[in-house]
């Protein structure tokens, strides 16, 4: 279990290497000196040149690289070269919002996931089963923020019992800010929820054919308990790889959510950063995203090792 | 000699194609959406770019089937000019993806466990840990929103599924007699991964293709939506949402109409791939029982 889990941070390493790297070429080829953006046409060549050196971009390309990821890595960013404040407090306001939302999406896709693939399985081809196959069908092909738009709508507009976008803040109390998130969760996990209710039917179908599970009925078990006793738990190794992999969707997803609601979460951030060429901040809040979905997923690889010893054996 | 799948030389495939319901809906919505891009280029109702400002915001008529936006532009007409962008975008995108993730896929299999194997697949688990948001948004911010950067980040995002599928389900033909009795007559990798590997997993790439498709036209409405698909004048689907969302109390129909094109031709892509997995694939066939 050690091997493999050394041998798993040693990929880890290099992909957030490689990821780091690329993410530094590709805004290091953007045209245009943010210095002399920052201080307009008129500014004097002096003034440009103490920015630059102030900001950082007065070294080589290798050296700025180094200085950004070892800034990174004990909590310096840099610093925002619209707003001149530290980047790490801008993306730290952000990701309360951000985080807790892509959390909230991914228990509501699992609790609302579980019970409709289950029963589904349990009941192939009855109209429980045909019900849930179409509405997840239905999930799968609408664009979330579509969907979020009709929400707004309905529950916000027309009904009046959420509000239709803005987020008060966790301090003016936990159950106001969650509601805020509700909307915009609900509408983060219906795609993810369809799409893992199909695979928790399907993966619970697959092991209800297997031999363990014949072996459990012909010892008299009925299929309900072959499901619940013995398939149930073997069909998570599918689902598990869903939920790790959905957890990256929702964190992107939300920043396209993030502006259906004017939440000002790490995607709205992202936007304004590239219309106001804050490149700075762009780079820096991709980067920990890709950070976010190789540590899920790379939790969710030892997660299967320790679940099921042939993936150790097998590395 | 190439071995091909015998389900489709089977006499009954024309029952078979009428017996899928999925398959025979998933055609008509599909062919319903690419018939309206194509038709677009000779006949609108009306100019998609034209405006008429007092006629703005107009309900669905006899007129405006679908009503007119906040210019006083024919949203009916805008949806078939639309489409083609969808279309197009997700359509190039699947392209990319399968012309690059083809081979790579191919040549990890051919020369499996090998460093050049490995690369390839540490290469796909990289671009994995970009979605294709983060990928636009990167591209966005360094050369600015546009179709074509939509559709270099789309396509980016799906070299590795084509890459992963085809490495995954070569491997296992890699194994079978046909391609072990090639290999005695002295076929070199390439031939044989051309001759014999790829004509059994084009049935697998088509079904995979058309669920590319159908995440394609997904991708690009997000995209479009937030400002980094097509750019005005060219009518999107997307950007018509983002259009109508601050006046959505005062003319649903702009937010209704878009929303349902995309809704049906993602659904009738994914119908058709489900209908031509059944169909294609015999194995899944007979386990649906």
């Amino acid at each position: 279990m050690l091997r493999y889990t050394l041998k798993r941070l040693l990929s880890l390493s290099v992909s957030l290497l490689v990821a780091s790297i690329i993410i530094f070429l590709a805004i290091e080829v953007v045209p245009g000196d943010p210095a002399s953006y920052m201080l307009g046409i008129n500014a004097q060549p002096d003034t440009i040149a103490a920015l630059r050196e102030e900001l950082g971009l007065n070294v080589s390309a290798v050296e700025r690289y180094v200085n950004w990821v070892s800034g990174m890595l004990t909590g310096n960013f840099g610093t925002s070269y619209t707003y001149r404040t530290p980047v790490v407090d801008m993306i730290g306001d952000r990701m309360w919002i951000s985080l807790p939302l892509a959390l909230y999406a991914l228990l509501l896709s699992t609790l609302i996931a579980f019970p409709a693939g289950i029963l589904a399985a349990s009941k192939r081809g009855s109209v429980a089963d045909t019900l849930v196959m179409g509405i997840t069908q239905l999930g799968v092909a609408i664009p979330n923020f579509w969907f979020a738009m009709l929400m707004v709508l309905v529950f916000a507009i027309n009904l009046r019992w959420f509000s239709a976008g803005g987020f008060p803040g966790w301090d003016g109390g936990f159950w106001l800010a969650v509601k805020a998130l509700t909307l915009p969760a609900v509408s983060l996990a219906l795609p993810q929820a369809s799409i893992l209710a199909r695979v928790m039917r399907s993966a619970l179908l697959d092991t209800l054919g297997e031999d363990f599970v014949r072996s459990a009925r012909a010892k008299g078990l009925n299929r309900r308990q072959a499901l619940w006793r013995h398939a149930l738990r073997n069909a998570m190794i599918p689902v598990l790889t869903i939920i790790g992999l959905q957890f990256s969707f929702l964190l992107a997803g939300a920043i396209i959510i993030e502006n259906v609601f004017f939440l000002p979460g790490l995607g709205r951030l992202v936007f304004q950063s590239i219309s106001q060429r804050d490149l700075i901040v762009v780079e820096s809040v991709v980067m920990l995203l890709v950070f976010a979905v190789v540590i899920v997923n790379f939790s969710v690889d030892i997660a299967y090792a320790l679940v099921d010893p042939r993936l150790r054996r097998r590395s | 000699m190439a071995v091909s799948d015998p389900s489709l030389s089977e006499p009954g495939l024309l029952r078979q194609v009428l017996r899928s319901r999925s398959l025979i809906i998933g055609v008509v919505l599909s062919a319903l959406f690419i018939g309206a891009a194509l038709v677009s280029y000779v006949w609108t109702p009306f100019d998609a770019e034209t405006m008429n400002i007092p006629n703005k915001l107009k309900p669905p008529n006899l007129v405006h089937w679908f009503g007119t936006d906040h210019f006083g532009r024919d949203i009916f007409s805008m949806i078939m000019v639309g489409a083609r962008t969808s279309i197009a975008v997700a359509l190039i995108a699947v392209g990319i993806g399968m012309l690059l993730g083809v081979p790579l896929g191919l040549a990890s299999a051919a020369r499996r466990g090998s460093w050049l194997d490995e690369l390839i697949m540490r290469g796909n688990d990289l671009v994995f840990a970009f979605p294709a948001l983060l990928i636009a948004i990167m591209i966005t911010a360094v050369f600015g929103p546009s179709a074509v950067n939509a559709i270099i980040a789309i396509g980016i995002f799906n070299i590795p599924v084509f890459a992963r599928l085809t490495r995954g389900s070569a491997l296992s033909l890699w194994t079978r007699d046909y391609v072990l009795s090639a290999r005695v007559a002295g076929k070199g990798a390439l031939r044989i991964s051309v001759e014999h590997i790829l004509p059994n997993i084009t049935n697998l790439l088509i079904v995979q293709g058309t669920i590319q498709f159908s995440l394609g036209i997904l991708a690009e409405a997000g995209l479009s939506y937030v400002g980094l698909g097509a750019q005005p004048p060219i009518p999107s689907w997307g950007r018509m949402l983002a259009d109508s969302q601050t006046l959505i109390t005062l003319a649903p129909h702009m937010a209704l109409f878009p929303g349902f094109a995309i809704l049906l031709t993602v659904l009738g892509l994914n119908l058709m791939g489900d209908g031509l997995r059944d169909l294609l694939d015999p194995r899944l066939r007979n386990a649906r029982r």
